[in-house]
């Protein structure tokens, strides 16, 4: 399968298959006006299968979001058809509105405006607590 | 702007700075009567909780300033459906200091991240209530004169009990700290509680189910409330609540300097034959609870730049 290689935008590489849609979603992209491409299980040496999500443009992109559900992957920006940066990726110390507390007794169940901010509390374990409530992000 | 939402917001340090002030203010009452002429608490108690309200306002009396707020939600704007950041905002404009007691976590850090005074967690739910550990560490300071070095026991509801996990969290940076866990088996230390506090910092700690047993070891004996509203079925708790009474045959293996403490208010867990014993520290714990308010309401203003000390 073909999908033409992108002039100017970014492209992220080397998603382990299936966590495409996911990323897709928590990115926001369907938001976006221009082409997005999402291509599933494609053969990698590396990984075996992968998934590749490209955008027609040059977008401020949430690393945090990645570093999170997909630290592997790799972030590519492209500028008149060249690789001109390579993002790398981490847990990240903080997550707004990724994760939300489930709590029923945290104040983000009765206050609705308030954002869901977790906090990493244990890079090794990689567990994320509330910042309200500290109950575990599972 | 500094806040008090969880214990561990103070190094120890900072709480040996709070016990040190506190110390002082027994010993000088008068020196402090007017520390705080001018300024004045907001208690903002979104849940009826007396005995803490009454505590915050005694310590603002007792350094001079005033007291405006509320004692239940249905009085306040959160009854028309206010935010607690707008709450903050407004109190804000009103008073110098808010002290927030909330049924929601995290509510008092809600507060505190858009109000432009400082805010003193009196109590979110079943999450924190630090000012309780505040007035636990001077008890115990006061009577051992240290805050390290001693074993602690910890009796009743460890599985609920805020108080419990709070003060564990506190003593956990102290040397030399043992730990003995008595509580029947549907009420142990949460296994997190373990791991992250007792385990994370060496703690040695034993559990139990028997109170009698480890009596003899004990420096100080936290003792708690079995907690209706904790339960989910009235059975449990009836089965429960009666788990440990404490009365003076138990205490026939203790040190006689053992420390016995209670956060209050007590059902029938200590019996009241206890109160005259010189181990028992429950009424003068709730009186040091004061004294360290009124150092924590100091040391607030005055890292927030509003009172001379
Ligand atoms: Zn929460």
């Amino acid at each position: 399968m073909n999908i033409d290689a992108i002039k100017n935008g970014i492209v992220i590489d080397h998603i382990t298959a299936g966590l495409g849609m996911k990323l897709y979603d928590l990115l926001e992209l369907e938001s976006l006006d221009c082409s997005v491409a999402i291509i599933k299980n494609v053969s990698s040496p590396k990984l075996g299968r992968k998934d590749i999500i490209k955008i027609d443009a040059d977008i401020p992109i949430n690393l945090n979001v990645i570093g999170y559900v997909d630290p592997g992957a790799t972030v590519n920006r492209i500028r008149d058809g060249f690789t001109i940066e390579k993002k790398k990726l981490e847990l990240p110390e903080k997550l707004v509105n990724v994760l939300f507390c489930k709590n029923p007794r945290c104040i983000t169940s009765t206050e609705q405006e308030l954002k869901h901010v977790f906090k990493l509390t244990d890079r090794k374990n990689r567990i994320y607590r509330c910042l309200y409530c500290e109950t575990k992000a599972n | 702007m500094k806040h008090l939402i969880d214990i561990l917001d103070f190094s120890v340090e900072e709480l040996q700075e709070l016990i040190d002030t506190a110390n002082d203010i027994i010993d000088h009452p008068k020196a402090y009567s007017e520390r705080c002429k001018g300024k004045k608490l907001a208690t903002l108690f979104f849940e009826p909780s007396t005995r803490t309200r009454l505590s915050f306002e005694a310590a603002m009396y007792d350094l001079g300033g005033n007291v405006i707020g509320f004692s239940e939600a249905q009085s306040s704007s959160a009854a028309k459906g206010e935010s607690v950041a707008d709450t903050a905002k407004v109190i804000s404009c009103y008073a110098d200091i808010i002290a927030m007691r909330h049924p929601k976590e995290g509510a008092p850090l809600v507060a505190a991240m858009n109000a432009s005074i400082p805010v003193i967690n009196a109590g979110d739910g079943g999450h924190n209530h630090p000012t309780q550990t505040l007035a636990d560490l001077l008890t115990i300071y006061r009577e051992k004169g240290r805050l390290s070095n001693m074993t602690v026991g910890f009796c009743g509801d460890l599985k609920f009990g805020r108080t419990v996990h709070s003060l564990i969290n506190a003593l956990s940076r102290y040397e030399g700290i043992k730990v003995v866990l008595i509580s029947p088996e549907e009420l142990k230390l949460p296994s997190y509680v373990k791991k992250d506090i007792l385990k994370e910092h060496d703690i040695p700690y034993v559990q139990t189910s028997d109170l009698e047993s480890i009596m003899s070891g004990l420096d100080v004996l936290y003792m708690t409330r079995v907690q209706r509203e904790r339960f989910f079925n009235e059975e449990d708790y009836l089965r429960l609540k009666d788990s440990y009474i404490l009365t003076p045959d138990k205490l026939n293996n203790a040190k006689t300097d053992l420390s016995i403490l209670h956060p209050l208010p007590r059902v029938n867990e200590i019996s009241v034959e206890i109160d005259s014993d010189p181990r028992a520290c429950y009424f003068k714990q709730v009186l040091y609870g004061k004294y360290m308010r009124m150092a924590l309401i100091l040391k607030l203003l005055k890292e927030a730049g509003n009172c001379e000390y």
